[in-house]
């Protein structure tokens, strides 16, 4: 892909007064990518997505949006391109979905503002392009997580920016409703919206973005295409946790826990078959011995 | 939320009828008819009054009523904002106007005033300056700590709240007990007997310039309500905003105290009751809260004035009347906030 940089991270460091969070951090993220930040709690990915945000200043370095330092420009030029869908929270206050949504359009507006109606519908179209007008008036606080995560997705779109920074947006969804929130995403991104995120899930990574971020202790130890970055021995290094990176139907990958991925035959079988709906009736006993066996069918794959 | 747009009018009517209502009660009652003549007279110079009978009412209305029912009006009005505005800064339905010790600190200021000196103007300079000192006090602790700006914002209120209520246990302890201790306590309890034209003029306007300001800023108020980083990322300059925003709450109830000493739960009342009528929408939510506070304020003079044949205390009446309703609507008012 022969992409134009749009967001240019450079020797970036950040800390407390004991501790290092980030350190000489470089990132390059190209328009239309979806780059996901992967590590383990406390690596560093919130903190390297705030500083993008203009919402931490770094200790040391510069973060460039379209080769301008986000420090020098205006928190409002930025939030009309930068945009940042938090993970799901209960407000305080049952505000209308409508109300959360128009939020997005406070970049766009004067000093002392009232909503116009370009602004409503602006607003309502980003309820639309999410299936979610219906929940208009309804109180954030009284509609699910799922719901919920689309109202601030609506916000972002509101807002206008093409620029997406997304903490963690899956934690606190239910199964369907990450789907869901991961189907959303292609689709944006499809439309030339830039992804940022950061997951707990290497799954997510592997499903629905084009390039994936390692950081580990305040570093970024990997960086490059998912298919090329995310495997048994890279999840290690992250995690500490033996993972079994399974390739099924060709292109698409799962990880497997290697406890539960138990013996050579159920891995091969699944590697093999493509056959997830019927394991071998033995998995469960056979969980512990079964550890030393991964080493063949991964260097197949790869 | 469809009844916030249709609230406006009927709200300000009941207010306008309230005024009206309550200019006729009193020591000396007039009746609502012969009030209706002498301002049509006295405004539109229609009908006729009797000079005797038009003298007595002018300065039964204009220089005694009408000044105590407007600093009712405004009184209500700041008190409510702040609360709101207060409520919706600091993300806790259940904060109000006194939450970083602007009371605390004018009414040590006022007791302050009584003792040590004759002056009443002194007394009120000293009201307002402490009021503000003891927000400046809240808000530097917050600064000089790194953190939660809202958790040290709340923080550094209680312990600013906390010293303004011993330095003012000490003002009384060394107040004379015969006539200097009655009246700081009677202050403290509140009361809209002192109020006069000149001095309504003087603290209205920066009142009701405030209370504008608030309702012009109230589109932030939502942002800012979801949390400091949301916000940010919004472009909106949270600080600044705050700041200004704490600035003019301080500046109205620090001119209630000037005006009338402490009134307590109003700024905590009228916001939920407000909410529950039109909902959380700051927009539409602290205009409502301004007309709402002021009615109520007034009804609640009346009453100070008219129940027994002593005044009581507003402070108190305010209270008294503001708890047990505050008790009722709770499990209502719990669907305003979560």
């Amino acid at each position: 892909m022969e992409l134009k940089p749009l967001i240019r991270v450079e020797g970036l460091s950040f800390g407390y007064t004991q501790k290092i969070v980030l350190n000489d951090v470089n990132l390059t993220i190209a328009e239309g990518e979806i780059v996901t930040l992967l590590g383990p709690n406390g690596c560093g990915k919130s903190t390297l997505l705030k500083i993008m945000l203009g919402l931490l200043r770094p200790a040391r370095g510069r973060v460039f949006f379209s080769d301008r330092d986000i420090l020098h420009v205006s928190p409002k030029f930025l939030a009309k391109e930068i945009a940042y869908v938090p993970q799901i929270h209960k407000s305080s206050f049952p505000y209308a979905v409508m109300d959360i949504a128009l939020m997005g359009r406070i970049p766009h507006k004067t000093f002392f503002f009232r909503y116009s109606k370009a602004d409503m519908s602006i607003a309502h179209d980003a309820l639309e392009r999410l299936s979610i007008s219906h929940l208009a008036n309804r109180a954030y606080t009284e509609i699910s997580g799922g719901e919920r995560q689309l109202t601030l997705i609506a916000r972002a779109l509101a807002q206008g920016a093409k620029t997406f920074i997304m903490d963690e947006p899956a934690s606190g969804l239910d199964y369907g409703n990450q789907l869901r929130l991961l189907d959303q995403i292609i689709k944006l991104s499809r439309e030339g919206y830039t992804f940022i995120k950061s997951t707990h899930s290497p799954e997510h990574a592997l499903w629905i973005a084009d390039r994936a971020v390692m950081i580990k202790n305040g570093a970024i130890v990997s960086d490059g295409k998912c298919d090329d970055i995310i495997n048994d021995e890279s999840l290690f290094r992250l995690y500490n946790a033996r993972v079994n990176v399974l390739r099924l139907n060709g292109s698409l990958r799962v990880c497997v826990p290697e406890t539960i991925c138990g013996c050579q035959e159920f891995a091969k079988s699944l590697w093999m078959s493509q056959d997830i709906m019927e394991p071998p009736g033995d998995m469960m006993q056979s969980k512990r011995e079964a550890v030393p066996v991964k080493e063949d069918h991964k260097n197949a794959e790869i | 939320m469809k009844i916030g747009k249709n609230l406006f009018p009927v709200l300000t009517l009941i207010l306008i009828l309230t005024t009206g209502i309550s200019l006729t009660f009193g020591k000396y009652p007039v009746a609502f008819p012969d009030m209706i003549r002498f301002f049509l007279y006295k405004v539109l110079n229609v009908g006729y009054v009797a000079p005797e009978t038009y003298h007595l009412l002018g300065s039964l209305f204009l220089d005694i009523r009408l000044p105590r029912i407007l600093a009712a009006v405004l009184i209500g009005a700041s008190l409510s904002v702040s609360g709101a505005a207060f409520q919706a800064m600091f993300v806790n339905p259940l904060v109000s106007p006194s939450l970083l010790g602007v009371l605390a600190g004018a009414s040590f200021g006022a007791a302050l005033g009584m003792v040590f000196s004759k002056s009443w103007l002194t007394v009120q300079v000293l009201t307002f300056t402490f009021g503000f000192v003891a927000v400046l006090i809240s808000v530097g602790i917050a600064r000089i700590h790194k953190g939660d700006t809202i958790l040290l914002l709340v923080l550094g209120g209680v312990i600013s709240g906390a010293l303004f209520t011993s330095l003012l246990s000490i003002i009384k302890y060394i107040a004379d007990p015969y006539n200097q201790l009655p009246a700081i306590t009677q202050w403290l309890m509140g009361g809209l007997s002192f109020v006069d034209g000149r001095i309504l003029l003087a603290i209205g306007i920066p009142q009701v310039l405030s209370i504008i300001l608030v309702i012009l800023f109230s589109g932030y108020l939502n942002a800012l309500s979801m949390g400091d980083e949301e916000a940010r990322a919004l472009g909106i300059s949270v600080e600044w905003i705050r700041m200004l925003l704490i600035f003019l709450a301080t500046l109205m109830s620090a001119l209630t105290v000037v005006l009338a000493g402490m009134i307590g739960w109003v700024g905590l009342i009228i916001p939920h009751i407000a909410r529950m009528l039109v909902g959380p929408d700051n927009k539409v939510l602290i205009p409502v809260c301004a007309l709402i506070g002021a009615i109520y304020l007034i009804i609640v003079d009346d009453v100070s004035r008219m129940l027994f044949s002593v005044e009581i205390p507003i402070g108190i009446t305010t209270s008294l009347i503001g708890i047990p309703f505050f008790a009722i609507i709770l499990r209502k008012a719990k669907k305003g906030w979560n």
